[in-house]
């Protein structure tokens, strides 16, 4: 057991846990942040994204010990009032079905949209490749990708 | 046991305020009525959901529904509000309590929520609506005929007087119901709801994520536990030594729990408690095991293989028998003959099984991501020893469904492990455990035979269907081909000759119903080789199947899943229509279409593929849907998408195989669904019908993959006839 301070959604969390735990049942378990999503447990489906500093990472896949004084980001951090312009997209284009892995989708896209504004299907395919949805609205991700894209106001982190 | 109004109404509401309606399903007759339950036999229950009108005008729809991503409660609430002349947000939807004693038909599956709500739902509202005028007429002393209603509230212009339902539920409430095979429905030309995108209620939550899915459920003191099973289906622990997971800090307990039969299907295996879900896995990764590993271990896809098609070449049990195959097939010198393959399917649901059980000794409660909370709740209370009404049951989100949430082998577990916990118990599935442990999609082989006549008319049609059997798997003594031949028996093409046999194979992989279940694989055997006979017959695949959808004026349907020819016929020049058809594409293009009813809905899909040596591209997808009256269309096109993605992730990529009695694939490596770079955009195109709404969460499934195989065969002349489709260079 060792101790970790921890930046999220910036409030700082103190825990103690092993250190190989992965970031995403830090959240999850310890600090019922359940937005974050167990898909898979490889870094195979995307369903755990989280953001660290911004870059979207996925948290299966990160140990709590390897986090350090990065900030991450939850999908319950991403926005203050729900408002970010990509969870408008997705809401305006009805992306979710079941809904489980778009707390991922979202995380991983706002994190593109971050580093390229105006991504083409292409870097949007490349960039959400790892995203599984097996709902299939692959298409309404794409459309919601490019509506939140056009919509000026994108505010910058978060 | 006594049931009364106040036991009833939940979340809160004030006990037998304002006004509560029972909505019943009565065979194909549906009706409502005043329900207060107190006065009413307990079981068997009549009403499939109540209607809540409270004083303020609210109007809660109370529906035993579980919403796993098909927008159910969202379609629900505007066919009740359609009819009841209410905002759509006045209606708010809440999840039934699992109280069988008071809901009918609590499970969700086979596409069935719309349908069997429609008619009912529209006479519960319409009901709501005609108490509210005949109140507020009788308050106003005004002539009935001369009050109307809308937006929750009732207008008598003539007097320009105004009442709120909320004004007037208490004066309805007393007032005799009408009769509610009378109560007079809407135009439908009138809807304002009913047929209108509509966003989805439940979609909000789900991008902030405070959606709380089964496996978000947290209560205090919770532990959290994994099962190790036998990779072997059938196997079980021979010994093992839990030393080291013990000593992994954290885990707090390490047992066995046995195998559970009949119709329960757990594989047993040691538990692993935690106070964690991560330290569970590692305590588990810990555990020391020697399997005994049975039977099974011989079993392989290999094996399977073999037996479909040995058990596909020979007679079987005959279901369909029209004219006189034999004598058809014997007239042509060279019959037309095909043998399609269909693997084994996982579910494959994002979130894993799981579910959090508290055994409280005398009683239980259960927080349950589930498509049946009835069968989840006699389940836990058979494991526990208590009465099922001991057993209270949350349904909870779900992240898919599928059909694989039907099943209450994970509750049986979890209802063992809490039993000693004592405490509050969060079993989790990994993605592993999720799938090598799933209820598989049956393995199917299928030999066809045809004939074609010298004027090109098709005139015999043998199909010969051999699958590892669904009921075979869950009752030795049940006919095996139940629950398989659907779709190959309502072979919808004029053929004068026409016969279907049945061979089940047997094996130790567990199988249950996969998204659209036998349609899957028989849509796939029928859409190919009629576009097999249309090639042998030198004719264009739209043009000749057409020919074959006729419907004759005294035409009836074989039974009730027999699909009309005429609407076939529609959605197949529609899609055709869409997908500019006649027009030829360049070298190396091909396009294909399949046409296919299951669940009630017709669909035709188009599929426009490019190939390039042994590599293809689907270029784009059209779909043609007639679904009946379209209560969302919103929810019908993503519908629709999403089971053509989910079909194509079994054309192109996807198999369960077998080795030694386990499933090889594992995660997400081994079983990957199409992913966004494969997806191709999908084009949906709706009928407008006022027939009666057809299923929606399945049927846009069976055509893709005979579309996909068939725009292969447009472009390049090779068949794809096993799946997953790979092309030879």
């Amino acid at each position: 057991m060792s101790s970790f301070h921890l930046l999220i959604n910036k409030n700082p969390h103190q825990v103690e846990i092993a250190p190989d735990t992965p970031l995403l049942w830090v959240l999850r378990d310890h600090l019922n942040l359940t937005g974050t999503k167990y898909g898979c447990g490889m870094g195979l489906c995307g369903a755990c994204t989280v953001h660290l500093d911004g870059e979207a990472v996925r948290s299966c896949q990160t140990p709590v010990s390897s986090v350090g004084q990065r900030k991450i980001t939850t999908i319950e951090g991403l926005s203050s009032a729900n408002d970010h312009p990509v969870q408008l997209a997705w809401i305006a284009e009805q992306v979710p079905q079941c809904g489980y892995c778009q707390c991922g989708q979202i995380m991983s896209a706002a994190a593109l949209l971050e580093k390229t504004p105006h991504p083409t299907d292409d870097e949007i395919d490349s960039a959400m490749v790892g995203n599984l949805c097996r709902c299939g609205m692959y298409q309404r991700i794409r459309s919601a990708i490019h509506r939140a894209s056009d919509s000026a106001t994108t505010p910058k982190g978060a | 046991m006594t049931i009364s109004r106040r036991q009833f109404v939940v979340g809160g509401a004030v006990a037998g305020a304002g006004m509560l309606i029972g909505v019943q399903l009565s065979e194909s007759a549906v009706w409502a009525q005043e329900s207060d339950p107190g006065a009413k036999q307990p079981a068997p229950n009549p009403f499939i959901a109540y209607v809540h009108v409270k004083p303020g005008g609210q109007i809660s729809l109370i529906v035993a529904k579980s919403e796993m991503g098909q927008g159910i409660k969202t379609g629900l609430a505007m066919i009740l509000a359609e009819e009841a002349e209410v905002d759509f947000a006045s209606v708010k939807v809440e999840q039934a309590e699992t109280r069988p004693d008071l809901y009918a038909h609590l499970g969700t599956g086979g596409s069935g929520s719309t349908m069997e709500n429609y008619m009912p739902l529209r006479r519960a509202g319409a009901t709501v609506r005609e108490l509210m005028i005949t109140a507020a007429a009788t308050k106003w002393n005004a002539p009935r005929l001369e009050c109307t209603a809308e937006k929750g509230v009732v207008l008598h212009r003539a007097s320009s007087r105004r009442a709120g339902y909320g004004e007037l539920v208490e004066a309805a409430s007393k007032l005799p119901l009408p009769d509610p095979e009378k109560v007079p429905l809407k135009d439908v030309s009138k809807f304002e709801l009913i047929g209108h995108p509509t966003p989805r209620v439940d979609i909000p939550a789900k991008v902030n994520g405070s959606a709380q899915f089964g496996i978000d459920v947290r209560v205090p003191e919770m532990l959290f536990a994994v099962v190790a099973r036998c990779p072997v289906f059938g196997g079980k622990p021979a010994h093992f030594d839990a030393a080291k997971a013990k000593a992994v800090p954290g885990v707090r307990d390490v047992f066995e729990i046995p195998a559970l039969g009949a119709d329960k299907f757990t594989a047993g295996g040691i538990v692993v408690v935690a106070n964690s879900t991560w330290t569970a896995m590692k305590g588990r990764d810990a555990l020391q095991i020697t399997w005994d590993n049975g039977p099974a271990v011989s079993e392989s896809s290999a094996g399977h293989r073999d037996a479909l098609r040995a058990a596909a070449s020979k007679p079987g049990k005959r279901s369909r028998n029209d004219g006189d195959v034999d004598a058809a097939l014997s007239k042509v010198s060279k019959p037309v003959e095909a043998i399609y393959e269909l693997p084994l399917q996982a579910h494959a649901t994002m979130e894993p099984m799981n579910i959090t059980v508290h055994a409280r000794g005398n009683d239980c409660e259960v927080w349950a991501p589930t498509q049946s909370p009835d069968w989840v709740q006699g389940t836990v209370a058979q494991v526990l020893g208590i009465p099922p009404a001991k057993v209270i049951v949350h349904t909870m989100l779900m992240g898919g469904g599928f059909g694989r949430r039907y099943m209450a082998d994970y509750p049986a577990e979890a209802a063992q492990i809490a039993k000693v916990t004592g405490k509050p118990v969060q079993l989790v599935w990994t993605r592993e455990d999720d799938m090598t442990h799933d209820f598989y999609r049956p393995a199917s082989c299928h030999h066809m035979r045809g004939a074609i006549d010298a004027s090109g008319r098709p005139t015999a049609w043998f199909h010969t269907l051999a699958s590892t059997s669904i009921r075979g798997f869950w009752d030795a003594k049940a006919d095996p081909g139940s629950q398989e031949i659907g779709g190959a028996e309502q072979m919808p093409y004029a053929i004068p000759n026409v016969r279907l046999e049945y061979n089940p194979v047997a094996s130790s992989v567990p199988r249950a119903w996969w998204r659209s279940v036998e349609n899957s694989f028989n849509g796939f055997a029928v859409e190919s080789f009629i576009d097999e006979l249309a090639a042998a017959a030198g004719q264009d695949p739209v043009q000749f199947r057409k020919t074959l959808l006729v419907k004759p004026p005294n035409w009836k349907p074989r039974d009730e899943d027999d699909p009309d020819p005429a609407r076939l016929r529609a959605v197949l020049e529609l899609a055709a229509e869409k997908s500019d058809w006649t027009k030829p594409l360049p070298k190396g293009r091909g396009r294909g279409i399949a046409s296919f009813a299951s669940f009630g809905s017709y669909f035709a899909e188009v599929a426009e593929v490019s190939v390039t040596g042994k590599n293809f591209k689907i270029d784009r997808i059209m779909a043609a849907v007639d679904c009946g009256q379209i209560v969302n269309p919103e929810s019908v096109r993503s519908q629709t998408e999403g089971a053509i993605i989910f079909g194509l992730s079994a054309a192109l990529k996807n198999e369960i195989t077998v080795k030694n009695g386990a499933i090889e694939q594992t995660n997400f490596d081994g079983y990957d669904p199409i992913r966004i770079i494969e997806a191709p955009p999908i084009e949906v195109h709706l009928m407008a019908s006022h027939e009666a709404p057809g299923g929606m969460g399945e049927p846009a499934l069976p055509p893709i993959a005979p579309a996909v195989a068939n725009a292969i065969f447009a472009a390049t002349g090779q068949r794809l006839r096993r799946l997953p489709f790979q092309l030879q260079a």
